[in-house]
């Protein structure tokens, strides 16, 4: 079963991924298909596990202030900083629909 | 508002949206399309406690349908997940952590104070709490979310299923309450994000991440609402809960209580209309407002044979409508998962209690309800019994800061009944410092001078109308006591019987004479 363009498109625009190649598509079908093993046994009646921590005790911290103040080691990385702000373009720009940009999903 | 007036203005106003959209509103339990047949001239819903009037010609009316989403910004020293303190007001970045600003190997570490506020919340909005709650991660990407996700609890939240009750005015009039409920559907922990500066004119967003990560409490009201008076009495008794409790201080102004609208319209047995959900509200005031616009608007949008989308739209406060938040991306989908790097969060009562665990790493639930302060409707009730006010006063005590401790202060130091006591309160000092928009704490008039002054009444040593005259000169701050005010102004009533005929007489001549 293929993933279809509409559902590749709507992946790229909710995880701002690239597919970039009929490779990368690939790669998500078989990703897809090692997934759907799981359809094949019976749960029933089973409550799903969220992760192997979910026995662990969840560690509660104190109320104390003991980090933040280290403005400058934050903006070193950052490639565009205004008086102490990070800058940011202005609101989200939305990826371009499938037919005005340049990708594989076009040709496929 | 004049909603013809206000129509043009908001048909262009999304050109100047009050800021920029986040992700729309999530795709909840869809509520039917519901369009209007054509023709249909309706009367508005009546504002007033839920009675739905006729509409003109007999033809059937609206109702509408309010739900409230509300965050609380949780009063805790350091943040939701981290170490980094929680201030309003600081130097950009300022309080921010390696975490909060979502650097790779970072992990969340949950701060038991959040943990604690948002039990007693639970509690004191009747919830049952969630013994076992879960964390998620709600994916979407926005310049002030770092991390591309906000940690929250979409699954399991920490309380569900309470109820809040609430009064207001019946009728407009000031003098009867009438009570309702509405149903709190759950409690949620959740991170704030950092802050957007929108620079237009250089085309590009200045970004603060002192707000990312503080702990807040998502509060879901359901849709019991019909109006903006009920959705701002609603709101602002969570406010007092929640400032009485201490998890939040709830100051609105200070982004600490945000309300977000879902408003709604449908005929009577037919199924509910397609909801907006309205945000950018910034106070009580202004809540009531934005939900009365959105109701009168979606009314005519559907006479008109339009339709309603189902989108998030913005309040703007000067023009006083909503406009639509546009943002190009559609339906979001927020792909919701497990948090991974956190256990379910347990909690514990006094029967599940762990004999050998760490006391700091345990939550007992029955420990906190034990400690719960009397809430704002106890207050009320227990003032109407102890002075024998009227439950209209109590509610207005309760509702300026400072006031009913002002009261109980005056009761004490004078013999005057505290019936008396409440008039002099709530309709000469409290209409005087609305005027002069001060607090009770900045009043000029201290609990105790009015407290001799209403001693002086009550002795009858002055009438009622010399004591006004006083109160009003005490107004003037000049530091004079009630008593050296009537000796000044020769207020004393006389006793004298000889000394009131003289006067009598004299008045008695002096008519004659002309």
């Amino acid at each position: 079963q293929k993933v279809s363009r509409e559902v590749l498109e709507h992946l790229e625009h909710l995880a701002l991924v690239d597919f970039r190649d009929a490779e990368g598509v690939q790669r998500l079908q078989k990703a897809i298909q090692f997934a759907e093993q799981l359809q094949e046994v019976n749960t029933d009646g089973v409550e799903p596990m969220d992760s192997v921590l979910e026995d662990r005790c969840l560690y509660l911290r104190e109320d104390d202030v003991t980090e933040g103040n280290c403005t400058k080691e934050l903006l070193e990385n950052a490639r565009e900083k205004v008086e102490e702000y990070f800058v940011a373009p202005p609101g989200n720009i939305p990826l371009p629909k499938l037919g005005e940009r340049d990708t594989f999903l076009q040709g496929s | 508002v004049a909603l013809r007036g206000c129509g043009g203005a908001w048909r262009q106003g999304w050109q100047q949206s009050a800021g920029r959209a986040r992700p729309g509103p999530s795709p909840g339990p869809g509520p039917g399309p519901g369009v209007s047949p054509r023709g249909q001239r309706t009367a508005a819903c009546s504002a007033r406690g839920g009675a739905v009037p006729a509409g003109k010609s007999g033809l059937a009316p609206w109702v509408p349908v309010v739900g409230l989403e509300i965050h609380a910004q949780i009063s805790s020293n350091s943040k939701l997940f981290s170490g980094s303190q929680v201030q309003f007001a600081a130097p950009p970045n300022s309080l921010v952590s390696f975490f909060d600003a979502s650097l790779p190997g970072t992990l969340p570490v949950l701060n038991r104070r959040c943990v604690e506020a948002a039990v007693m919340t639970g509690l004191a909005l009747n919830c049952s709490i969630n013994k076992k709650s879960l964390f998620d991660r709600k994916h979407y990407f926005y310049a002030d979310l770092p991390a591309g996700y906000q940690i929250t609890q979409q699954r399991v939240p920490i309380a569900v299923n309470g109820s809040l009750s609430y009064s207001l005015y019946k009728d407009n009039k000031m003098s009867q309450m009438v009570t309702k409920t509405v149903r709190i559907k759950q409690i949620q922990l959740e991170q704030d994000s950092g802050k957007s500066l929108h620079d237009d004119t250089r085309s590009q967003t200045l970004v603060d991440l002192n707000r990312a990560g503080v702990g807040l409490m998502e509060v879901v009201m359901e849709h019991d609402m019909c109006c903006g008076e009920e959705a701002a009495a609603a709101a602002r008794e969570l406010q007092l809960i929640l400032q009485t409790l201490g998890s939040s201080q709830a100051v609105m102004a200070e982004g600490q209580l945000r309300v977000d609208a879902n408003v709604s319209v449908h005929h009577p047995g037919e199924p509910y209309g397609v909801r907006t959900e309205v945000k950018n509200i910034n106070s009580i005031r202004f809540l009531a407002k934005a939900v009365d616009y959105e109701i009168q608007r979606q009314i005519e949008e559907l006479e008109d044979g339009g339709t309603i989308l189902n989108e998030t739209r913005a309040f703007d406060s000067k023009l006083g409508c909503t406009v639509p938040m546009r943002d190009k991306e559609g339906k979001q989908d927020y792909r919701f998962m497990p948090e991974p790097n956190l256990p379910p969060l347990i909690l514990y009562d006094a029967k599940s209690l762990p004999a050998n665990m760490n006391h700091q790493q345990v939550i007992n639930i029955d420990w906190i309800h034990e400690r719960l302060p009397d809430l704002p409707s106890v207050k009320r009730e227990k003032l109407v019994e102890q002075y024998g006010i009227l439950p209209e006063h109590s509610f207005t005590l309760l509702n300026e800061e400072g006031l009913a401790e002002f009261f109980e202060n005056v009761v004490k130091q004078t013999r005057m009944k505290p019936k008396k006591v409440i008039g002099w309160v709530l309709q000469d000092l409290l209409s005087y410092l609305k005027q002069r928009s001060l607090t009770v704490k900045e009043s000029p008039v201290s609990y105790f001078l009015l407290a001799d002054l209403l001693n002086l009444l009550e002795k009858e040593e002055i009438s009622s109308t010399a004591a006004k005259h006083v109160l009003a000169e005490l107004w003037k701050g000049e530091g004079k006591t009630p008593l050296e005010i009537v000796k000044e102004q020769k207020l004393q009533l006389l006793e004298d019987q000889k000394e009131l005929e003289q006067i009598c007489q004299a008045v008695i001549d002096r008519h004659e004479n002309e």
